[in-house]
């Protein structure tokens, strides 16, 4: 009411910029928190591995380091951005902002809640493709501009994973796809929507694209033990060995951001986004926030117990593993649908 | 002039600025991505005319699978650009006598009557916002267009084999391991328990 309230009162003042200013803002709303949650993800990340190695982890800055991001975020912002002789020069600046566009403009079709998206477009999952591919440029170009051995190490390792993981992760949204029929992101919710709450999600009939998923999205954000394009023991950090400061920061911002966008697109694809998991309790937001802090706790989770791959092991993994797997499976789903045992 | 308008010239500016520096840019990695660019700038193309299956899958399969293998490829080759330079005269009036087939056959296509017709008669049908191109687009692929599509994908399957068997080398120096030996392996094959006395303290 009040935002309808809000919408007329802006036309009429604004005219024809209302619709711009209103979408910045909503974007806004949208950007600002996930910086928020990338900021405090990273807390979380040193506070849960840390009391997984029996350590307490940061708890200097405010209480249980409550600030410690924000110390972090402060001294980055003041270092010295060096660009090394011999690098090219706009691409070295550029990279960083090449890797953090893609990972929050791909937010602008996530729906949050029943009807609270930015942009419902119908080929939103395609959209949503698309952009996460494009992610790789930031790496790629950090690594060739940098005019360093272990940066371009870091670049090519790095693009050759994300392509061969693409491929499964694909597949796997492909069985979304046919058994939502739909690439509209609410729709998909929505498909998962009955009288049985869990058992209606879409990670039942499709639990092995579910798991495939969850790894091609640890290897698509070059996390542990997929970071072979950081690889701090092998390449010293990888791509971005030669960065400091704020551009640094960026392509750490990136990463996390990516960590959340795939964390939420788990969650509504696979466990039913906002919607309750016991029938009898209302659908909301909360939900899909725990559900996100459960796939994000995975994450830091894996990062903490598994040691990385090795470079065959991991390609052997994503060609000969995990896309048999998906192509199987699509096919497996596509029969079942024909069938009369297809219940979701 | 409309926005719509406005965003079109941007965006063929672009395309048009993109791809004359792909054959212009002293660096081959830059070359490659002002030809990125001119991928997405042409997908912002097809998104006006609200074809947005074909825009968001070029962006997905050119720029986010395509160019990144090219890049991978083009950073990794040592290019001498001296010697791609040298006989630039010499093959100047072949490549432009091309050129100019290539424009004179453009002109034939989209300049003739047929085209002009079509485009004078089927003015652009605004699409509600529920309208779903790419359902429309699979469709017809699975409909109409199934024998066609059928054999392009064959085609390029066997494009796909062809290309593997002529690049694959079997080399009698490579070494590999045996994954299924690998995860068989045990803690007893590998660690021996060796129980010693302790030496006497001198």
């Amino acid at each position: 009411m009040m935002l309808q309230a809000l919408e007329l009162a802006g036309q009429g003042f604004f005219g024809a910029l209302w619709l711009p200013l209103w979408t910045i803002v909503k974007i806004m709303c949208i950007v600002l928190p996930i910086m928020g949650a990338v900021a405090y993800l990273t807390l979380a990340e040193r506070k849960v591995i840390g009391y997984m190695q029996i350590r307490i982890g940061p708890n200097r800055v405010g209480y249980f380091g409550l600030l410690q991001p924000i110390a972090d975020g402060l001294k980055l912002f003041m270092k010295e951005i060096i660009i090394p002789t011999g690098s090219s020069k706009f691409l070295f600046v550029f990279a960083p902002i090449m890797a953090l566009a893609p990972a929050l403009a791909a937010w602008a079709v996530m729906p949050f809640a029943e009807g609270v998206v930015l942009a419902n477009v119908n080929a939103g999952l395609l959209y949503l493709l698309a952009m996460t591919s494009l992610g790789v440029y930031g790496i790629i170009i950090a690594g060739w501009a940098s005019n360093s051995k272990y940066a371009f190490l870091g670049a090519v390792r790095s693009a050759a994973q994300i392509v061969s993981y693409e491929i499964a992760m694909g597949f796997a949204l492909v069985t979304v796809l046919m058994v939502s029929q739909s690439m509209n992101l609410s729709d998909i919710v929505h498909g998962q929507q009955g009288n049985l709450g869990l058992l209606n999600w879409y990670v039942i009939p499709l639990f092995p694209m579910f798991l495939v998923y969850v790894i091609s999205g640890v290897a698509e954000t070059n996390r542990a033990p997929f970071d072979m394009a950081e690889g701090e023991s092998e390449i010293v950090a990888g791509f971005h060995v030669e960065y400091s400061g704020m551009a640094f920061a960026l392509f750490f911002l990136a990463e996390y951001a990516n960590m959340i966008l795939i964390a939420f697109l788990t969650s509504i694809m696979f466990l039913g986004g906002w919607l309750s998991p016991l029938p009898f309790l209302p659908d909301s937001f909360i939900w899909l926030l725990g559900k996100v802090s459960f796939i994000l706790f995975l994450f830091l989770w894996f990062r903490a117990t598994f040691p990385r791959y090795r470079y065959d092991q991991l390609m052997r993994l994503g060609w000969k593993v995990f896309i048999p797997i998906t192509i199987i499976w699509v096919i497996v789903v596509a029969v079942w649908m024909q069938t009369s045992l297809w219940v979701w | 002039m409309n926005f719509e308008t406005v965003v079109f010239y941007v965006f063929a500016a672009l395309t048009v600025f993109a791809a004359l520096r792909v054959i212009t840019a002293r660096n081959p990695v830059h070359a490659v991505l002002f030809l990125v660019l001119a991928f997405i700038s042409s997908a912002g193309i097809w998104m006006l005319l609200e074809a947005e299956f074909l825009a968001i899958t070029l962006v997905l399969v050119y720029v986010g699978a395509v160019m990144v293998l090219f890049l991978f490829v083009v950073m990794m080759l040592d290019i001498n650009l001296a010697r791609l330079r040298e006989g630039f005269w010499s093959w100047l009036p072949f490549g432009a006598t091309l050129a100019g087939l290539m424009v004179l056959e453009m002109i034939w296509v989209l300049g003739s009557y047929e085209v002009a017709e079509v485009d004078r008669v089927r003015t652009v049908v605004k699409h509600a916002a529920d309208y779903s191109n790419t359902k429309e687009l699979g469709r017809l692929i699975y409909t109409d267009y199934v024998y066609p599509f059928e054999i392009a994908a064959v085609l390029l399957l066997v494009a796909m084999v062809a290309a593997i068997a002529l690049t694959l080398r079997r080399r009698k120096d490579a070494k590999s391991q045996v994954v299924s030996e690998q995860i068989a392996v045990q803690s007893k094959d590998r660690v021996r328990v060796v129980s010693m006395p302790s030496e006497p303290r001198s």
